[in-house]
Order: structure tokens, then C-alpha cells, then sequence
């Protein structure tokens, strides 16, 4: 194992992000007070409570689940695209590393930065609502697995992209629709039967669920499940990009 | 002792269909300067790349001290050190930074020190907290040098280190191999200007067509495939080469004042004596004389033209 290698990449990505850590701090913190504006005060004062929670601190987790996500993606993706698309990509081919050493590094500063956000959204959420989370510890390793699954996906689209304008399709067409109807801002129940039925086909579901249940003890699907969700998900990414490394499918010829 | 670098039967044939290596036989010794000259799209690239990990061999092996490239790829690929033809390297990243991540990538823990010494050999020093945008093509050539040395490298692979830099960095360049060469290290460098194989390397290999078509000491490949041309310089005007020097297959100017006769060097007699005489006998009067050997330059455009006139 060149642990050597692993931690220099992961350095040298948390590099770039620390450069811009203000950046990467007020963003979040920005975007989040503005979905409190428009979903906690204007659609929330229609929606007293769901469930038994008032509706600002329901759509906490899910909102917490969107940022994570899509920063997890972008972080990964870009951060793989880009030594290929400049062509630094040589040197970690002609380097004494092996697959894993590569994504555990690159995938771990991804899944880090993700998890930064993740935190700053929930400080920032605080402030705005009055939030109890029943199982920290649960909510924690549901956030991290997030991280590090979506940090797994977006490094395979890293991989696959051949431009730009590919590196945002995925997250663009499919993984923003899936997590605004993946009951992000809304508990399932409350949709009417059809759809709570075409609702369970939809991956996120069962990570939001999973991530809400650690705040609320509410669930729309049992925890069970959810975890299973994540850590097949996170098991078909490294398959994924176990075959890629294996076959060099895009990165060698 | 075995050779560094033993390539055995290379091929590579790339996903399109291209074969760019066809069975590509080398032995590269310890401490050497090995120069690959070839055309563009000969293979050259190729091959460097398929020795450092970058694409994969279609079939034959590769050791690099003792260690085949595939099955021990750690321990072959720690040895080696590459200079890509590219300036790939991250615009806004620091110099310093950029050159300590290699060598924590190649698996060398920190060591402030010998990047210290690494950018001041490079006369990159004073640019160690510049970014990468900010510096000059030259510079940044640089910059890819220390990166390929970071890690202490025992064979280093400049893939046309040279080309498009100015004359001052060439020289520097050239310093700096032979400094490496010093210290043991093997080089091979891929180039196009002759010049350069003929002032650093110790063997020249020529590669056309994804095939090494000859691998010699440089001044050994100088001397056998060299030809001498005697030129000389008549004081009179020359209409035609008489019949009694027709055996010499000698070249006469346009303007008839100058007569060209090549000759091997190796041969047992060069047969100048008897042309000289033989130009006395016909009342020719020699005004001067002047010989010149061929370069390295006309040995490579024979035989890649030889090659070309055979396929």
C-alpha cells in the first residue's frame, strides 16, 4: 500500500478547496438561508407541521441530503476530469499506485469537502430552527456514507465525461430531479398513492428517509432499507470503478 | 550485470487498429545515454509511454531494474522518472507544491530539503512560490524536470525534452544530463535534432515505423555508416569527367570547377592516392582539396529512407 501516494493526492485536493475556503463556506450558508426563506416561511407557514415536526426543521435532513450530493458529485467528478482534461493524468499512470490508492484518495477529499458542507448547512440550519436529532451518532455515518457513495458516483462521471458540458449533464438531469422528488421537502405520505408507489423506484428515497429517521425517529421507508440503499450503492460505484482501473476504460489505452 | 531497461519483443497496437510498436527488442545498460531518433509518429512516444504505465503493452515484457512493468509494476515504476513531450502541469498550482505532491505520489515521504535542492538545480528556485501561469514555456519545461526528479529517480525518460525551448535552456538541459549521467543515473531521451544525440547520448537508436531499425555507439554508427566525400577544386574549367575516371563514380559540379568523390572510411584503401594521380595524368590541376564527414542527420535520413524505399 503506498499510503505515501494516498495522502498526497488528498492533500493536494484539500489544497485547492482550503484556497477557497471562503468560497466553499458562504455558498452553503448562503443557499440554505435562502431555502429557509422560501420553503420555511412561505410554503412552511401553509404547512403548520408534518408529522408532528414543524415543517422548517422536517425539510432540515433533506436539504442537508441535496447539498451533500451534488457538492459530493462535483467535488469527485471535477476533481478527476480535470488532470485528465489538462493532462496531468500521466503522472498518476506512470505512478506507483494502484486503483484503490487513486480513489481513496480523490474520493476521500471529495467525500471531506462534501462532509464540510453537510456540517456548515446543518450549523446554519440551527440558527433558523429549533433542531433535535435523536440519533446523532446514525445521523453522522448516514452523512458520511452520502458523502462517500456520491463521491464514488461523481468520480466515474469524472471518468466517463469527455467534456465539460458532460461532467454537469448527470447531475443536471438526473440527480437534481431524483433528490427535489425524492421527498426531500416532503414526507411521501403526502403524496397521493400512485405516486407514493412510483416514489419507491427512486433511489434517494431511501437515503433521505434513512438521514430524517436520525433527526426525527420518522421514516418513509424502514431503516433497514435505507441502509441497504446506501451501502449498495456505494458497493456498485467501487465495482464500477474497480472495472474501470481494471480494463482502462478512458484513462489508458 | 543485466541491462536497467530489457525490452523483449514489444508490441503495442492501439484501440483504433494502430500498430505503433511492432516488436521492439532493447537492452538499455545502467548509467547510459540512450537517444531515440525517429520521424513523427514513429513510435517513439509510444514506447515510452508503454515502459512508464501510460498505455498498456498488446503483448511482449518490459524490466525495469529487474522488475517486469506489468506484474511488479510498484517497484519498476518507483525506479523511473518521466519528462512527459507535453508541459501537462496545473495552471494555478504552486511550483514548490506541485513538485512535492510527485514525490509523495511516487511514495517518498516529505522532504523539504530535496525539492529545496531539486528547483535550485533547475534555476526554479526563486520561482518555488510562483504559479504554474505565471511562468514561461522555458520555466515551465523546468518545472516538469523537477517533477520527474522528485523522487530520486534511477532512469529518467525525457520525451523531446528540447523541443521549442531556446538555445540557453537547451545548454542547461544538456548540463543537467550529464550531471545525472554523473550520478549514475540511465537516461533515454527522445529527439529529433541530431545535434542533441550527437553531443549527450552514448548510443543512438533509430526508430521508424514502430520498429527500432538500429541500435549502435554513436561513434561507432558514425564511423561505420559514414561516408567521406573528398571535394575538389579545379583551377580550370571541366566540361566533362574523362573516361580514364569513370571507375571513381565521381560528381561533377554544374559549373564544372568542382568534382565530389565519396568514399568509406572503413574500406581497406580510399583510393585518394590513385585519384590524385590519376588526375595529374590528365593534365587536371588541383586547387584545392577538402573532406567532410557525413552527420548523424544524413546517416538517419538514409536509413529511414532506405527503410521507406523497402516497404
Amino acid at each position: 500500500m503506498n499510503a505515501q501516494a494516498i495522502l498526497s493526492i488528498y492533500r493536494f485536493e484539500m489544497a485547492r478547496f482550503f484556497r477557497t475556503l471562503a468560497q466553499s463556506f458562504i455558498s452553503p450558508v448562503i443557499s440554505t438561508s435562502l431555502y429557509f426563506v422560501v420553503f420555511g416561511a412561505a410554503i412552511g407557514s401553509r404547512i403548520a407541521e408534518v408529522e408532528g415536526v414543524s415543517y422548517g426543521a422536517f425539510i432540515v435532513p433533506g436539504l442537508i441530503m441535496l447539498s451533500v450530493m451534488t457538492q459530493a458529485i462535483s467535488n469527485a467528478s471535477f476533481g478527476i476530469y480535470f488532470p485528465k482534461f489538462i493532462g496531468t493524468i500521466y503522472e498518476l499512470l506512470s505512478a506507483p499506485v494502484n486503483f484503490l490508492e487513486i480513489v481513496l484518495g480523490y474520493v476521500g477529499a471529495a467525500a471531506t469537502k462534501a462532509l464540510f458542507i453537510g456540517v456548515v448547512i446543518l450549523g446554519t440550519s440551527a440558527l433558523f430552527v429549533d433542531l433535535q436529532i435523536a440519533h446523532p451518532v446514525a445521523m453522522l455515518a448516514f452523512m458520511i456514507l452520502t458523502c462517500i457513495s456520491f463521491s464514488l458516483f461523481g468520480f466515474i462521471i469524472g471518468i466517463w465525461a469527455k467534456t465539460f458540458e458532460q461532467l454537469q449533464l448527470i447531475p443536471l438531469l438526473v440527480v437534481t430531479p431524483l433528490v427535489f422528488l425524492g421527498g426531500s421537502f416532503y414526507s411521501i405520505s403526502m403524496l397521493p398513492p400512485v405516486w407514493q408507489t412510483v416514489t419507491l423506484f427512486n433511489p434517494v428515497v431511501y437515503l433521505v428517509s434513512g438521514f430524517r429517521w436520525s433527526f426525527f425517529g420518522l421514516a418513509d421507508v424502514p431503516l433497514g432499507l435505507s441502509l441497504l440503499a446506501i451501502l449498495g450503492f456505494t458497493v456498485l460505484c467501487l465495482g464500477i470503478i474497480w472495472w474501470i482501473f481494471r480494463t482502462g476504460w478512458r484513462i489508458r489505452d | 550485470m543485466a541491462a536497467m531497461v530489457q525490452i523483449q519483443d514489444l508490441h503495442k497496437i492501439y484501440h483504433g487498429g494502430f500498430q505503433a510498436l511492432k516488436g521492439v527488442t532493447l537492452d538499455i545498460e545502467k548509467g547510459e545515454i540512450l537517444a531515440l531518433l525517429g520521424p513523427n509518429g514513429a513510435g517513439k512516444t509510444t514506447l515510452i509511454s508503454t515502459i512508464c504505465g501510460i498505455t498498456r503493452p498488446s503483448s511482449g515484457a518490459v524490466t525495469v531494474g529487474g522488475h517486469d512493468i506489468q506484474t511488479d509494476y510498484r517497484k519498476a515504476r518507483g525506479l523511473i522518472g518521466l519528462v512527459p513531450q507535453e508541459i501537462n502541469l496545473e495552471p494555478f498550482e504552486f511550483v514548490r507544491n506541485t513538485v512535492a505532491f510527485s514525490r509523495g505520489l511516487f511514495g517518498k515521504p516529505r522532504n523539504d530539503g530535496r525539492v529545496e535542492e531539486i528547483l535550485k538545480t533547475l534555476s526554479l528556485w526563486d520561482k518555488r512560490d510562483s504559479r504554474i501561469m505565471e511562468l514561461s514555456g522555458g520555466m515551465r519545461r523546468r518545472v516538469l524536470i523537477a517533477k520527474a526528479l522528485s523522487h530520486d529517480p534511477r532512469v529518467l525518460f525525457l520525451d523531446e525534452p528540447t523541443a521549442g525551448v531556446d538555445v540557453e535552456l537547451r545548454r542547461d538541459m544538456w548540463d543537467i544530463v550529464s550531471q545525472l549521467k554523473a550520478d549514475g543515473v540511465t537516461i533515454i531521451l527522445t529527439t529529433h535534432y541530431i545535434e542533441e544525440a550527437e553531443a549527450l547520448a552514448d548510443r543512438v537508436g533509430v526508430i521508424s515505423k514502430g520498429e527500432l531499425l538500429l541500435v549502435e555507439d554513436k561513434s561507432r554508427l558514425v564511423t561505420r555508416m559514414g561516408r567521406k566525400e573528398l571535394r575538389i577544386d579545379l583551377q580550370d574549367k571541366l566540361a566533362a569527367v574523362p573516361d580514364t575516371l569513370s571507375d571513381y563514380n565521381l560528381d561533377l559540379a554544374e559549373d564544372g570547377m568542382t568534382v565530389t568523390y565519396a568514399y568509406d572510411t572503413a574500406a581497406d584503401r580510399t583510393g585518394i592516392a590513385r585519384l590524385v594521380a590519376a588526375f595529374s595524368a590528365e593534365g587536371l590541376v588541383i586547387r584545392d582539396l577538402q573532406t567532410s564527414q557525413s552527420s548523424l542527420e544524413d546517416i538517419f535520413v538514409t536509413l529511414v529512407q532506405e527503410t521507406e524505399d523497402a516497404a
